[in-house]
């Protein structure tokens, strides 16, 4: 019973926690840089506004191809959510992001298509230290099962503060934040903006918001897998840590600048080598 | 909920503006003026945005740009004249190589003159696009689209 309640919940209040916490990132970005922001509920006006917005299609498979990107990641989040593999949920992220990937290649927009060969490199960026999180999971806990995690009697992060490290460096990818945001920047003074939203708009471009919604907190649940052991009180530990990774990564996003696609690249692979592995080699050895 | 005048993303383009007024546009993010706290957005891309904000006056380089660019913004859109050559052509009405205003190449909904535009000015200007869109929104909605 328990995991259907964590799953409808994660599929009900995940866009909506996801825009919540957009809203504050916004408003905590606008203060850091002496600015009053906009308010809390803007990115829900945003939404409200794309989907009243006339229909724009550049070709018929764009459409589903968001849908499908949305799809995917609500079903790898609802495998975390409800205790499944861990390894699988992973491997489904990757696969909803080849869709979004696909989604921005399908039309003949140079900068879109910039913008999709970006997200690869991401991609190749993150992906390693990715599975060595799962890796790292398995030689802790003895198990890919989210819901094994649970209830060892010691929280995961102890074991793997190398990992913990490199999974937040690299998720500022994921985040969609400087100095990773090669292919999604919003700001308006950099050359490619927001590559690979550059043909979507009004209802194609409000799912793929919604998406980067569910994969936020998916994210977040990973993060919280780190410091969650059997005892009650680690749940609300997990909590306030979630919350200062948040914050960190929306401070990390206003102080630091762009970096070129090979600083991204060989950044994020040094820190996997480094803090990853040699955290998954004293796992072998110790454990 | 879904009044567009709560989120209006704004596309900038320069038809041939002599960059005071496009200067005086990003003054507009900055600290002081914050126009992110309507919701605006300087978006770059036309496919999104609500607001199209041209300065300088047309010419022929610039034409088929400025109709390009109108046609791609879905509906409801405004345009936001900023600068006397944008309202006008300004100064440059006269030259042989100026066609004048931006409303001789497509609807403008609101001139802010100056040379250069005021923050100030530009701000005013783009919130009382804002209550054009909403009217533009309301229309669309009667016509069932």
């Amino acid at each position: 019973m328990k995991p259907v309640i964590f799953v409808l919940a994660y599929l009900i209040l995940a866009p909506f926690v996801g825009a919540l916490l957009d809203g504050i990132d916004r408003i905590v970005s606008a203060r850091m840089q002496r600015r009053k922001g906009p308010s809390l509920m803007q990115p829900f006006y945003d939404l409200g506004k794309l989907f009243s917005k006339e229909m724009i299609a550049v070709n018929n498979v764009q459409l589903l191809l968001n849908l499908s990107y949305l799809v995917i990641l609500m079903i790898a989040g609802s495998m975390l959510f409800a205790g499944a593999d861990l390894l699988m949920v992973l491997f489904i992220l990757s696969t909803a992001d080849m869709f979004l990937i696909m989604a921005a290649s399908s039309d003949s927009s140079p900068f879109a298509n910039m913008g999709a060969s970006r997200e690869m490199l991401q991609m190749m960026a993150y992906e390693p230290l990715t599975l060595l999180v799962a890796v790292g999971f398995y030689l802790t806990t003895g198990s890919f099962q989210v819901s094994d995690f649970l209830t060892r009697d010691y929280s995961a992060v102890i074991w793997m503060p190398g990992l913990l490290f490199g999974f937040m460096f690299t998720t500022a990818i994921k985040f969609r934040k400087s100095p990773f945001d090669l292919s999604t920047s919003h700001h308006a003074h950099q050359e490619m903006v927001k590559g690979i939203t550059t043909e979507m708009s009004g209802t194609t471009l409000a799912i793929m918001n919604i998406a980067e919604y569910y994969e936020m907190i998916l994210l977040l649940g990973i993060f919280f897998l780190f410091f969650v052991n059997s005892t009650w009180w680690s749940w609300i530990v997990a909590f306030v840590v979630c919350a200062l990774i948040f914050f960190m990564e929306t401070l990390w996003d206003n102080v630091s600048a762009r970096v070129k696609w090979k600083t991204l690249l060989y950044s994020c692979w040094v820190v996997t080598l480094v803090a990853g592995g040699v955290n998954i080699l004293i796992l072998m050895l110790i454990k | 909920m879904n009044k567009v005048s709560k989120s209006p993303w704004l596309l900038h383009y320069d038809a041939s503006s002599c960059n005071g007024c496009d200067i005086e546009v990003l003054d507009c993010l900055t600290p002081k003026y914050d126009i992110e706290r309507f919701g605006i957005i300087n978006t770059g891309d036309p496919f999104q945005a609500d607001i199209l904000l041209i300065t300088g006056g047309v010419n022929s380089q610039t034409e088929s740009v400025v109709k390009q660019l109108y046609s791609q913004m879905p509906d409801p859109k405004v345009v936001v004249a900023v600068g006397i050559c944008a309202c006008t052509g300004g100064v440059f009405k006269e030259c042989y190589n100026i066609k004048g205003g931006i409303d001789t190449v497509i609807p403008v909904d609101v001139y802010v003159p100056g040379c250069a535009a005021r923050p100030e000015s530009i701000i005013d200007g783009v919130v009382r696009a804002l209550k054009v869109l909403d009217e533009k929104q309301a229309a669309m909605k009667k016509d069932g689209r």
